[in-house]
């Protein structure tokens, strides 16, 4: 048990950490767009959908815990991570520039992370601890998403999301070792495909919903 | 003086500590007639000597080859490690690189791990102490070994010299946003992992230079990338990614 906590309080470790939780959000993120297509072929379909879904009972319990437990350790590291790199340097300097290798999304990695935990607070508040029954879920989505607040505020959720992942997707394979001249290319290209996927993807949801509303 | 080259006049913002303890600041010092052809730290001579004749303290900096290749100089200048030219030192950066009239910021490295000694000398034993730490190979001495007994393929040796160019100059933390040590701790475990004398090692080596570089208050790699752009010697963080499945092969292999 020594050798495991040791491993994981390393700073690789936490890195490892980091990158398995975030690799298992992108492929929730993946499914979880899949799923809201459903919402593009009108009630009948996003209810069947939500049916589905629910009718795998204690398959999605697993999943839901699963899913809390990797939130958990990703907030928790994260949050020590960027603790520790911020007391790394106390007297930090008067003139600094990038250099050619941070980006938007990875200057801004833990900021965007500090949105997101509040938008998923939002948002499960809404959907998902919300009084609801599978019929009643697709009238939910609509009334709440049709309401100019929530629908910026989900757009603007969307556009974090990808800028977080803009980074972190590239920066996991990375982190797990995985970097050589023949595919980081490919990886990187990916990453700026898969952000761009999560937030024309989810980010047109509402904007459609306001539409034929 | 030689033809083409030419004078500016800057104005330098350089740090100025009495010592480790001391509050620091910046300080202004106009500098008239800087020859082009000068080096950087050539011009902080020229400074330190108008400064002595005035009867007052030089501004104090690490150097020593003045080619290069030590990696002993270094400071952040205009907020980049090693100032704007790519795969470059500070000494191997010349004057001609700024226009007259340019104000030039100049500061030491910092981090928590590079206790400033004064002015522009930070204390870069940490790094040294991550060497003492695992960075090196063991091996019985006795008669010189015949050389290329071992074979080594062309494309691995290539790998391994590329991170054995490292000077440990420091610029890798100095640019880091976390103050990170990663880009140099994985150029040396990578020049002594890839290569078959290495070996033996591998495992222990990762795991003890990862754990005193994490003891020392470096902070943590976020993939910047910050490192490889300063780089005097281009040092690549696959380096990084190498010395990741190190670790994880040393831990769970
Ligand atoms: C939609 C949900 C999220 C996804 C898909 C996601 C994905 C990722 C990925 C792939 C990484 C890169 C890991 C690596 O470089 O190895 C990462 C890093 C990070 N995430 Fe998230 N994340 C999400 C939510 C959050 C939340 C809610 C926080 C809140 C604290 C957060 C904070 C961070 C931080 C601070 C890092 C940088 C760690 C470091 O490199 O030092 N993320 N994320
Ligand atoms: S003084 Fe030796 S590298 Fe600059």
């Amino acid at each position: 048990m020594n050798w495991f906590i040791n491993t994981l309080s390393s700073s690789i470790g936490k890195k490892l950490m980091m990158a398995v939780t975030g690799l298992g959000f992108v492929g929730f993120l993946t499914v979880h767009l899949i799923g809201n297509l459903t919402l593009y072929g009108g009630q009948g379909l996003f209810t069947s959908y939500v049916e589905h879904l629910h009718a795998l009972g204690l398959l999605i319990t697993v999943a839901e815990l699963g899913l809390l437990l990797f939130a958990v350790i990703h907030i928790v590291i994260g949050t020590l991570l960027f603790y520790q790199n911020l007391i790394a340097r106390p007297v930090r300097y008067k003139v600094k520039k990038n250099a050619g290798g941070r980006t938007i999304g990875s200057e801004t990695q833990p900021y965007t992370g500090f949105i997101i935990l509040a938008f998923i607070i939002i948002h499960l508040l809404n959907f998902h601890f919300a009084e609801h029954t599978n019929e009643t879920l697709f009238r939910l989505v609509f009334t709440k998403l049709a309401s100019p607040l929530y629908m910026i505020t989900y757009i603007v959720a969307m556009i974090v999301v990808a800028v977080h992942v803009s980074h972190g997707f590239w920066s996991l394979f990375q982190t797990l070792g995985a970097n050589h001249p023949k595919y980081m290319p490919i990886i990187q290209k990916l990453g700026i495909a898969v952000s761009l996927l999560f937030g024309v993807g989810f980010g047109f949801i509402p904007i459609f919903i306001s539409l034929i509303a | 003086m030689r033809q083409g080259s030419k004078t500016i006049n800057i104005i330098l913002k350089v740090w100025r500590q009495k010592g480790p303890k001391e509050k620091g600041r910046l300080e202004t010092i106009p500098v008239k007639d800087v020859s082009t052809d000068m080096s950087f730290l050539e011009m902080l001579d020229v400074v330190n000597e108008r400064l002595t004749l005035e009867g007052k303290e030089p501004i104090e900096f690490d150097n020593d080859c003045r080619e290069g290749i030590c990696g002993m100089c270094g400071a952040v200048v205009n907020g980049i490690a090693h100032g704007p030219e790519k795969g470059m030192t500070l000494c191997q950066l010349h004057m001609r690189k700024f226009l007259d009239g340019d104000t030039i910021v100049v500061e030491p490295w910092r981090s928590r791990a590079f206790p400033i000694v004064k002015d522009l000398i930070v204390d870069r034993s940490a790094l040294d102490k991550i060497i003492q730490a695992g960075g090196f190979i063991s091996m019985a001495t006795g008669g010189a070994p015949d050389a290329n007994a071992i074979p080594i393929a062309q494309e691995i040796a290539e790998k391994a010299m590329d991170a054995a160019a490292c000077i440990g100059c420091g610029a890798c933390v100095a640019a880091c946003p976390n103050a990170s040590a990663m880009l140099f701790v994985g150029a040396k475990i990578s020049q002594l992992a890839l290569l078959p004398q290495g070996k033996p090692e591998a495992a222990e080596r990762a795991l003890s230079m990862l754990g005193k570089m994490d003891d020392l208050g470096f902070g943590n790699c976020s993939n910047e990338r910050e490192c490889e752009a300063v780089c005097p010697k281009e040092i690549k963080i696959t380096n990084i990614a190498r010395f990741n499945r190190e670790f994880i092969k040393a831990s769970f292999g």
